[in-house]
């Protein structure tokens, strides 16, 4: 039965010719193309890249990638491999649950494409200090969280910002996410154009559930799962510490969940349900996944070699939706001049002089502008609160029960503001309410 | 008293390992969707360098077709490998078609995958089609295809009404077409959970009003608890209630009588209270625009109430047996069903339930009036209650794909039109996207010859759309299709191959709209368009 003759050995593959079709855009500029793109220096430059990849659209990007003839390619993923992964996380495998999915994903590409050299780091982004990601020209991630997509933003602008006498420290940042049948892919040129700090208002949080119908007057099914997992877990600790992703302590939730449910006569508790609304879990599949993530690897493509113009100076946003039918939307998102990482304007602070610097401090977290969770402050020339390290906390902490003004704190006076997750500084100044 | 619904007791024990492993698309199109996809027969006809094809099978074996055969008579050279992920080393010299199968069966056990040829002498394909027990549920064939096997999937296709799909990625450029044969309706269209309530406020029926009158019967006098504590729809009926005796009976019709209305609204609102005002009027006033709306029947299901199926559409489906059945309630009542869901808004847990089953009861009423009117029509004896009601549930959102309303597109028209709207766009600045038509055109010019110059390429261009001659991106298009020299370029089809995914997904599925009926990506630009050709 077999199709064809099966070799006896296999001839080494000519490079020349496998590359044929990727080679004949890189050598032969089209009408929109820099034709200083197939320059012999620019060729042989793409094939020195480094290119780092993140995150959990890694599958596709790393294939893409490779099959872009990328040669040095980094990935970095601190997560290891779940069952529901394997939906569209297409190089894992039943066998390889509980495996790090940046080793498995980089051996699998490895052993697929030849010639290809894949770094893997089971890490997470912030485990990495500025040395390592100043030895890449560009990075593409598809991160989950907005925290880490902040954290790898606000790490590159520090680098452009700092080496901007070297252009090579502009690392162009492409950024890729999907929820469901929608996603969007973008492209930032760090300190040039606008950066996921500019674009942060387009992730407002999501509004929690007042506490007080979760506590008193549930109607829906999600609020009696939010009590199971805020109230109840509490009171009885069932075991010594919540593992969402542990069946057994999700089905005690479920089953707390249901009973309050039944007790207020609400319909729709499940343990899908259940799992979602503690876990938040976005849905997720694999065309949407491969529509952004080829989408990204197209713009890194294009940015590396010049074969054609990139998403970047002009329009630097994709948006995409699959819902009804098919609708993208490209555009150009705009700088912000007080963005508090690649702006150079500091931003104003309207606050109440009378507000003790706790509140101030707590007030952080909420406002969307800023959303950080353990800040710590300082005005020119005092200290006003460290969270680290622990002596200096201490020394501080007498701080925080007195007002703005009681600490000497002048309107209009800059203030800046550090916190742990974010490798960068915020600089605002004080405007008082009068 | 409102009839509380009994909860079947759930099952206690967690999700299967087959439901863990599709949890995060479950989620999207649940288990009827999931079974649809699981019974789904898919053919490739690859052809050309081969990966678009192969790309769109692997985002639809992940989330768990039940079959695919690839046909492609391609034997695996090098070149293959710097575009096609689906192959290694190993592969060269050996059939495209079984190396690709064999690597894409890797990643979901429970899809079956076959090739053919199985003997390179096999170049028949009716030979493959005659042979096929079950039939293909969806045919997708990657261009540029020869002209004769275009034939004979087309005629296949059109004799199984079997929905087919071209796709064609060349370069930075790439765009696919789907092919319904028919009208295609959808039911479970997924809108946006903001725009799914229906209220009925102004089209209350008495069990509402009786529960409103109930509640606010000696409204100023309730205590500050059960006051912040009325639900919206409560409160809106009540006040519009008064408005009504107000004027003449008149609900407030137009902008400036619902902003009159919502004032009212809010000046009932009690700010003497520590609070200084009440959330639940707040949510009140915000919904009058949105729900105060007399009950009108949407365009997209207006057209599916006129519209008479023939020809190649499906006239034995019972949606069409349903939808004579939901528009004769129509008639009837000036009202269609009511869907029955209610959002969440402030409420005691126990007056929310109860109005939840209100709405709910009456929607279960509507249903099973529309689910006798169903039965009474030839045909309609035994279609199930359950798609009777769902029907009803989300008859405003019901979409018609793909009707034939005697709308044929010309070709040549389509172009003439996207580029007299491209001269407008251009004095309207720089914000109006383009059209994407000429990337068409020039892919179009090589569907069965991929290597083509731009010469060639301009030249078919204005044979068959004498308007396109002299245009300056048509020229450019046909210069990039050319520079890509019928080959692919592996992020533009694995773009495609999601997208083409989606929408065959959305089809199998029967769920979300697809699109209608061509898609144009622009790899450059990063953009697509999406046209009636």
């Amino acid at each position: 039965m077999a199709a064809t003759q099966n070799p006896a050995h296999v001839e080494p593959t000519n490079e020349s010719a496998r590359w044929r079709l990727l080679d004949q855009i890189r050598r032969n500029p089209g009408p929109f193309t820099d034709p200083s793109a197939a320059d012999e220096e620019s060729l042989a430059n793409f094939e020195k890249m480094k290119i780092l990849g993140a995150g959990g659209l890694g599958c596709e990007i790393l294939k893409n990638l490779a099959m872009s003839h990328f040669r040095d390619i980094h990935v970095i993923d601190m997560d290891t491999i779940d069952i529901s992964n394997l939906n569209r996380q297409f190089l894992f495998r039943k066998s390889d649950v509980g495996k790090y999915k940046a080793e498995v994903a980089a051996r699998f590409v490895e052993q697929r494409v030849k010639g290809v050299k894949i770094t893997a780091y089971n890490n997470r982004i912030q485990d990495f200090d500025e040395t390592f990601y100043k030895q890449f020209q560009l990075v593409i991630c598809g991160l989950d969280s907005i925290e880490a997509r902040r954290w790898i933003n606000a790490m590159l602008v520090s680098i452009a910002e700092d080496g901007s006498d070297d252009p090579d420290n502009i690392k162009p940042l492409v950024d890729g996410g999907t929820e469901g049948f929608k996603g969007q892919a973008r492209v930032i040129l760090p300190t040039i154009t606008s950066c996921i700090e500019c674009q942060l208002d387009m992730h407002a949080p999501r509004a929690a559930v007042p506490l007080c119908t979760i506590a008193s007057i549930p109607r829906q099914p999600e609020h009696c799962v939010e009590w199971a997992h805020v109230i109840a877990w509490d009171e009885e600790k069932p075991f010594p510490q919540l593992d969402k992703d542990d069946p057994e302590h999700v089905t005690w939730l479920y089953k707390k969940a249901l009973t309050r449910a039944q007790e207020f006569n609400i319909p729709g508790v499940t343990y899908s349900l259940t799992q979602g609304t503690i876990k938040n879990i976005i849905p997720a599949i694999a065309s949407t996944n491969a529509i952004i993530a080829a989408a990204c690897c197209n713009e890194a493509f294009k940015l590396a070699t010049s074969a054609a113009p990139c998403l970047g100076f002009e329009n630097n946003y994709m948006m995409y939706s699959g819902n009804d039918s098919i609708y993208t939307y490209t555009f150009k998102h705009e700088q912000k001049p007080d963005c508090p990482v690649c702006g150079k304007q500091s931003r104003p602070l309207e606050v109440d002089p009378s507000t003790t610097l706790q509140a101030l401090l707590d007030s952080f977290a909420v406002r969307p502008e800023a959303q950080l969770k353990k800040p710590s402050v300082r005005a020119e020339g005092k200290t006003l609160y460290m969270q680290f390290p622990p002596s200096l906390e201490e020394r501080t902490r007498p701080n925080l029960a007195k007002t703005l003004a009681e600490l000497g704190l002048e309107n209009r006076q800059e203030i800046v503001v550090t916190d742990p997750a974010f490798p960068l500084e915020f600089t605002f100044y004080l405007v008082f309410k009068s | 008293m409102t009839e509380i619904l009994v909860q079947t007791p759930p099952v206690l024990q967690g999700p299967s390992e087959k439901e863990r492993k599709y949890d995060r698309q479950l989620r999207l199109w649940a288990a009827s969707g999931q079974a649809a996809l699981e019974s789904s027969n898919i053919l490739l006809l690859n052809s050309g360098s081969g990966t678009v094809g192969v790309e769109t099978l692997k985002n639809l074996v992940l989330p768990g077709i039940g079959s695919f055969t690839i046909a492609d008579d391609a034997i695996v050279h090098d070149e293959d490998l710097g575009v096609n992920f689906f192959l290694d080393e190993s592969s060269k010299g050996k059939s495209r078609a079984q190396c690709c199968t064999e690597f894409l069966v890797e990643l979901n056990p429970e899809v079956n995958g076959s090739w053919w040829p199985k003997n390179p002498d096999d170049q028949r394909l009716e030979q493959l089609l005659e042979a096929t027990q079950t039939p293909f549920t969806m045919i997708l064939y990657a261009l540029p295809i020869e002209p004769e096997r275009l034939n004979i999937i087309q005629e296949y296709s059109r004799q199984h009404q079997t929905p087919l799909v071209a796709v064609h990625s060349a370069g930075f450029y790439s765009y696919f077409s789907v092919n319904l044969h028919g009208a295609f309706p959808i039911v479970d269209t997924h809108p946006d959970d903001t725009a799914t309530a229906d209220l009925r406020l102004l089209s209350p029926w008495p069990a509402l009003l009786d529960f409103t009158k109930e509640m606010t019967r000696d409204i100023d006098n309730l205590d500050n608890h059960l006051h912040g504590h009325l639900p919206l729809v409560v409160i809106l009926l009540h006040y519009l209630d008064l408005w009504k005796q107000g004027h003449d009976g008149a609900y407030p019709a137009n902008y400036s009588e619902k902003v009159a209305f919502r004032n009212a609204v809010s000046d009932a609102m009690r700010r003497d209270i520590p609070e200084g005002g009440e959330e639940n009027f707040e949510e009140a006033v915000a919904a009058v625009m949105k729900h105060v709306v007399p009950p009108q029947l949407p365009s997209s299901l207006k057209q599916v109430f006129d519209y008479q199926p023939s020809g190649s559409d499906d006239t034995k489906s019972g949606f069409w047996i349903i939808a004579e059945g939901v528009k004769q309630f129509y008639n009837r009542h000036g009202v269609l069903p009511v869907p029955g869901g209610l959002p969440d808004m402030k409420a005691q847990s126990e007056v929310y339930i109860k109005l939840q089953n209100l709405y709910k009861d009456k929607a279960r009423q509507d249903a099973q009036e529309v689910l006798a009117t169903v039965r009474g029509i030839a045909g309609g004896e035994d279609i199930d209650t359950a798609e009777v009601e769902l029907f009803c549930t989300n008859a405003r959102f019901i979409k018609l794909v793909n009707p034939a309303d005697g709308r044929t597109v010309d070709l040549a028209q389509a172009v003439e039109q996207q580029l007299a709207n491209d001269e407008i766009a251009a004095l309207a600045g720089p914000e109006m996207p383009s059209t994407l038509i000429p990337i068409y055109l020039a892919l179009t010019a090589t569907s069965h010859q991929g290597v083509a110059t731009a010469e060639q390429i301009v030249a078919s261009i204005q044979d068959r759309v004498p308007a396109a001659a002299g245009n300056e991106r048509v020229q450019k298009a046909a210069e990039e299709v050319a520079r890509a020299t019928g080959g692919e370029l592996h992020n533009t089809s694995a773009v495609m191959g999601g997208m083409v995914a989606q929408e065959m997904i959305k089809i199998i599925t029967k769920q979300y709209i697809p699109i209608e009926n061509t898609c144009i990506f622009d790899g450059i630009e990063s953009r697509c368009q999406v046209l009636r050709l």
